[in-house]
């Protein structure tokens, strides 16, 4: 029996998972622009609003007012931005077509993906919390309508940021997501209340899905409201057109 | 059972055929080289065989199974001609990621050793250099401890210490029975590598057999002198069966039973046209001269 003595056979399927999951995490939190993208733009946004009056929102507490607008772009940013960027170079670079030739099942590797942007979203809303409660924040509503928002939030910019991968040159994708990045963040109603567009304005952009995350998190979190009927159903639209497009066009090389 | 058998492979382009009706089979414990030059056909006839590409004709079976089947991925290593790693992940981290896809993987640390990769465990792949690169590739092919594996152009652009790594590591995957399927333009990792040589050019088999059978017991003379030297003269004072050439002009080759007479025959002829011989040589046919005069053409080219 030599070191190469064939004895072929694929790990469990948690294994394997935990093991992309550990390494896709590892190599996102050490990407010092996607640290930048998830993490201090956010908090730099949070900080800067709530703590100055550059920003008019009205009689409400600025505070309250950002902070479920600032979670909304945290999930933007690691959902959608760079879960687009990082996948649409692993399809340039051969890693999914090499990957795709191991016991790894895709199924196993897009779970993998999928659990890394839920792991890292769940930090990114420990810091922007705790940054919030620190300059005063006081959330209301229910926990659970607010994690509901968030995963179709998540469903919904996942959807599109693999769809971005998988058919765009990784050059075009870099470029295309952080110019939707920085449309959404100026357009969706994330620091910007959308009240100060004209009104026929506003009514399309209330239909972007960063503006229904954005809208419903606030109607929850700051005004109490028990699950905001028309966010959702806008988001979950979203949610449901990302994934079927994704599912339909993805090229893995 | 053969770890690979193709039958009558045919695979399209657009208007180009890349593959033209390949037939060959890869045995178990040897190694099977594709030779021939870029664009015969060579990656695309493996990557069929790894299930990345789906043939337009024929039949291919992996271990007895379609290309295409799940149960192959846990069986089979891949080393691709280039790339498949990404280019922050660290060389020991993504052969450990890959080795824990096993059920029981060859223990990392050992492949970087032996293919010399131990001091660049922490090192980005985009840092290292091609050969360190290539050398980290071929180790994701071989962790999982699979039956057979395919290497796509395994030894290009190695210095030759490393090739000498590789193929000492490929003949040690050979003597523990897996089967070895790659594809190579170099003729002398054919010559030293493989069981059995399978000659493609423009997508069809030209020639197959072990590089003995290729390259024949016969020896061949060559030397040069000034072009235009008339060769039927020599010719009927050669013993018959020989063969005589100019090609390319003032390179002359005797084909035949090369012995010390026939030696004395071609330098006495060139005595009697007053010309030196420059470059004599007598030397086995090498794969290189099959390869010309199958296609016509060099290998690398």
């Amino acid at each position: 029996m030599t070191t190469f003595t064939p004895s072929p056979g694929a790990a469990p399927l948690s294994k394997m998972v935990s093991a992309q999951t550990s390494y896709e995490v590892r190599s996102l939190l050490r990407n010092g622009e996607q640290l930048l993208l998830t993490l201090i733009i956010p908090v730099v946004l949070l900080v800067l609003f709530s703590a100055t009056s550059l920003l008019d929102v009205g009689a409400s507490s600025r505070v309250d007012f950002l902070t479920p607008g600032i979670l909304a772009l945290a999930v933007l940013s690691t959902a959608f931005t760079g879960q687009a960027i990082g996948t649409g170079f692993e399809r340039r670079y051969g890693v999914l077509k090499r990957l795709g030739a191991t016991p790894l099942p895709r199924s196993g590797l897009i779970l993998a993906k999928t659990l890394c942007v839920v792991l890292v979203e769940l930090l990114q809303a420990v810091v922007i919390v705790l940054v919030a409660l620190a300059l005063g924040w006081h959330p209301h509503g229910n926990p659970l309508s607010v994690l509901l928002f968030l995963l179709l939030g998540t469903a919904a910019f996942s959807g599109f940021g693999l769809l971005m991968a998988g058919t765009l040159r990784a050059e075009a994708t870099l470029a295309a997501a952080n110019l939707v990045y920085l449309l959404l963040l100026v357009l969706g109603g994330v620091v910007f209340p959308l009240t100060k567009f004209p009104a026929g304005v506003r009514s399309v952009l209330e239909l972007l899905p960063i503006s229904a995350l954005a809208d419903g998190l606030r109607q929850i979190l700051q005004h109490g409201t028990a699950l905001p009927g028309g966010d959702l159903l806008v988001l979950a639209a979203w949610a449901i057109a990302a994934l079927l497009l994704a599912v339909r066009f993805f090229r893995w090389e | 059972m053969s770890a690979v058998v193709i039958d009558a492979l045919v695979k399209r382009y657009g208007a180009t055929t890349a593959v033209d009706g390949l037939s060959l089979t890869a045995e178990r414990g040897q190694v099977t080289a594709l030779l021939g030059p870029n664009g015969a056909g060579k990656t695309t006839t493996i990557e069929i065989c790894e299930g990345f590409r789906r043939a337009d004709g024929g039949t291919v079976r992996v271990l007895g199974l379609d290309p295409g089947d799940r149960n192959l991925r846990a069986r089979i290593g891949v080393m691709l001609q280039s790339g498949g790693v990404p280019t922050t992940a660290r060389a020991g981290e993504f052969l450990r990621l890959v080795a824990s896809f096993y059920a029981d993987p060859v223990a990392p640390g050992v492949l970087l050793e032996r293919l010399g990769l131990t001091e660049h465990a922490a090192t980005p792949y985009k840092r290292l250099s091609g050969g360190q690169q290539q050398r980290l590739s071929l180790a994701t092919a071989v962790v999982g401890r699979p039956e057979l594996v395919f290497l796509d152009e395994p030894t290009a652009g190695l210095d030759p210490q490393a090739r000498h790594a590789t193929w000492e590591l490929i003949e040690e995957l050979r003597a523990g029975g897996v089967a070895i399927v790659l594809t190579t333009h170099y003729m002398d990792e054919a010559e030293r590598l493989a069981d059995r040589v399978v000659v493609i050019d423009g997508g069809r088999m030209v020639a197959e057999g072990t590089p003995a059978e290729l390259t024949g017991a016969e020896r061949q003379l060559r030397f040069r002198a000034r072009p235009g030297l008339g060769l039927e003269e020599l010719l009927s004072a050669l013993p018959a069966g020989s063969a005589a050439k100019e090609s390319p002009s003032g390179h002359y080759l005797i084909e035949g039973e090369v012995r010390p007479e026939l030696l004395a025959t071609v330098t006495a002829w060139c005595a009697s046209h007053g010309v030196l011989a420059e470059d004599l040589r007598i030397e086995r046919r090498t794969l290189e001269d099959v390869f010309l005069e199958l296609t016509g053409r060099e290998l690398r080219s």
